[in-house]
């Protein structure tokens, strides 16, 4: 009997042996990122390197946001907190917009029978496995040429139409076949007889859906909101085509550019990495059973 | 038309009018759904027999010459080979750590919830701040890599990790590690606690011992989620883009020049939509055999 509860006991300190140095390594960067964040330019350089900044400066910040000396660096800063603004803009429409649209089009899919539900349904799933590559570039191509945007004529020739816009940041990610797929599977657990229910009592179907249909979804929507959110907060590869002024820079494509056009900021840079972070951070820790939630939904089902 | 068959058709119709509210609902996701990934498929085939180059008024029909260019392109094929390299090296490893992890977190030790959110820390870091992170761990001068790798020894002069062509890709599948190990672990975990105990019970009744337990009854339970990871993993992996653009640019000598990064440049730098679009095509080909390949996996598996 002590035997075993000895070799239990040398399993679970085996457990941390490996369990808190590999965390400590996967911490690291992090804490080398925050820690750079706060030192003077010369001494993000320093040999040995300072993991507690010897003199702690707020330099960084105030610089990436263009508060106090901005220096040789005025004009991206300046857009600093805007790319911060323009991010959240973006993540939040993106995601008001594909939770109404993915669970409009889900709860059609989930509970209603009319002709050709299946055909558009099976398109949708084919499309899943369109990689987005494929379709970046004739996106670029029609959000060039919508008409009378962006100083385009009526045949949409001219000007820039929506690149460069808002509009070119959040349409083409306004729904997602993914998410509608998600929002039916879990819709199709609710019984039809609740719906039927409060079709009797006279409510039309939008009035089912909203105020029967989607209370009953929110564990699901609230994993999917995380998600999308954070995806398009992050989202890096389409704002770096489809906008060129830094006034609609997303916070990602700032900081990126600014690393590849700027190899000396190196302080400025880590301030503003830190900052971007700071939102997802904040969103996992808050949320952690809902990002578990949704990535074990998307995981096990799918 | 016979009378039965116009009967019918006005039933369909009366049925869609009946059920017009359902097309309602679907409208606003259908149109943009038919504009921005139904129409731009077609429309990126289209684009594949054409020289399109933005700056150019004239987009003349070439045929296939895309198609053909594309055969002989060697840097095209150096791009497969690069995106090989990183999807083999990166998402087997990813899973590996992931899954080592999880099994270990899924024992009853304190601080498991602390530890379990500092593993999956990098998974929720934007990539673009962790490559950022990086790029500056690996920094041929000053790096934290460098400073800790001469203080043991282990190396005698400062490598340029980014700029070494052999180095390059193992740098950048080490970070693509550093940020897909949470999520595997996540995964894995959840698959964990779902293995009912009986089984453990009864293998123990065996007289099974831990690795044994371990081989025969975790590992066979984990299947689906060690395909699913696969299959996301792969995928995922095909579309690297983020790191390379920002820590190496491809470089150096084309050895990180993954297709997705290969397709932006085409696209975006020289401005040929045309062969961007047949690179696109490509690699969507070789996406769908790799998912047909798995899927079949999978119903053999028979899960």
């Amino acid at each position: 009997m002590t035997a075993t509860i000895w070799r239990r006991r040398v399993w679970l300190g085996f457990c941390y042996v490996v369990l808190v140095p590999g965390a400590i390594l996967f911490l690291a960067p992090f804490a080398w990122l925050v820690s750079a964040s706060f030192q003077h330019v010369g001494d993000i350089f320093s040999w040995p390197p300072q993991w507690i900044p010897k003199n702690p400066t707020l330099d960084g910040y105030k610089g990436f946001f263009g508060i106090g000396k901005a220096g040789e660096l005025a004009q991206g800063s300046e857009g600093a907190w805007r790319w911060f603004l323009n991010s959240a803009f973006v993540a939040g429409s993106v995601t008001t917009l594909q939770l109404f649209f993915n669970s409009l089009a889900a709860y059609t899919f989930a509970k209603r029978r009319f002709p050709g539900r299946n055909l558009i349904f099976l398109v949708f799933l084919a499309t899943m496995m369109v990689p987005p590559q494929v379709t970046l570039i004739p996106n670029y191509l029609v959000l060039k040429h919508v008409p009378f945007f962006g100083g385009n004529d009526v045949m949409g020739q001219g000007g820039h139409g929506f690149l460069d816009s808002y509009w070119g940041l959040i349409l083409p990610g306004a729904v997602s076949a993914f998410g509608i797929f998600l929002l039916r599977q879990y819709m199709m657990s609710i019984p039809d007889e609740l719906l039927d229910a409060a079709r009797i009592d006279g409510a039309g179907e939008f009035r089912v859906f909203w105020k029967v249909v989607l209370p009953l979804c929110a564990p699901a929507l609230a994993a999917t909101a995380i998600f999308t959110f954070t995806y398009a907060w992050e989202d890096f590869l389409w704002p770096l085509i489809v906008v060129s002024s830094s006034d609609h820079y997303t916070a990602p494509l700032g900081l990126a550019l600014f690393v590849v056009k700027n190899r000396t900021s190196w302080n400025l840079l880590m301030a503003g990495s830190v900052v971007a972070t700071l939102p997802m951070v904040v969103v996992f820790l808050i949320f952690q059973r809902r990002f578990i939630q949704g990535i074990s939904m998307s995981g096990l089902k799918g | 038309m016979s009378a039965r068959g116009r009967g019918a058709r006005n039933g369909v119709l009366k049925r869609m009018w009946r059920e017009r509210s359902a097309y309602g609902f679907l409208a606003p996701g259908l149109i943009l759904f038919s504009i921005f990934t139904v129409f731009a498929l077609g429309f990126a085939f289209y684009l594949t027999f054409r020289e399109w180059n933005i700056l150019e008024p004239e987009k003349p029909f070439i045929g296939l010459q895309n198609y053909q260019d594309l055969v002989h392109d060697k840097d095209f094929g150096r791009s497969i080979i690069n995106t090989a390299y990183f999807t083999g090296a990166s998402v087997p490893l990813g899973m590996l750590v992931g899954l080592c992890v999880a099994l270990l977190l899924n024992q009853p030790i304190r601080g498991r919830g602390l530890l379990r959110t500092l593993y999956f820390l990098p998974t929720v870091t934007p990539f673009v701040v962790a490559a950022i992170i990086w790029k500056w761990l690996y920094n041929g001068d000053f790096g934290l890599f460098n400073y800790y790798l001469l203080k043991t020894h282990l190396i005698t002069e400062p490598l340029v990790w980014l700029s070494d062509k052999n180095l390059a890709m193992p740098a950048v599948v080490l970070m693509s590690v550093w940020t897909s190990v949470g999520f595997s672990m996540v995964v894995y975990l959840a698959a964990l606690q779902a293995i009912p105990n009986d089984l453990y019970e009864a293998a123990r009744i065996d007289g099974a011992g831990a690795w044994a337990r371990l081989r025969y009854v975790t590992w066979p339970m984990l299947r689906p989620s060690t395909l699913f990871l696969m299959v996301m993993g792969i995928i995922g992996s095909f579309q690297v883009f983020t790191q390379i653009y920002i820590m190496t640019s491809g470089g150096p000598l084309n050895r990180t020049t993954t297709m997705v990064y290969y397709i932006y440049e085409a696209a975006f730098k020289f401005y040929e939509m045309g062969y961007a679009s047949t690179l696109a095509y490509a690699l969507f080909l070789m996406l769908l055999v790799f998912t047909a390949l798995q899927l079949r996996l999978y119903r053999r598996a028979d899960v």
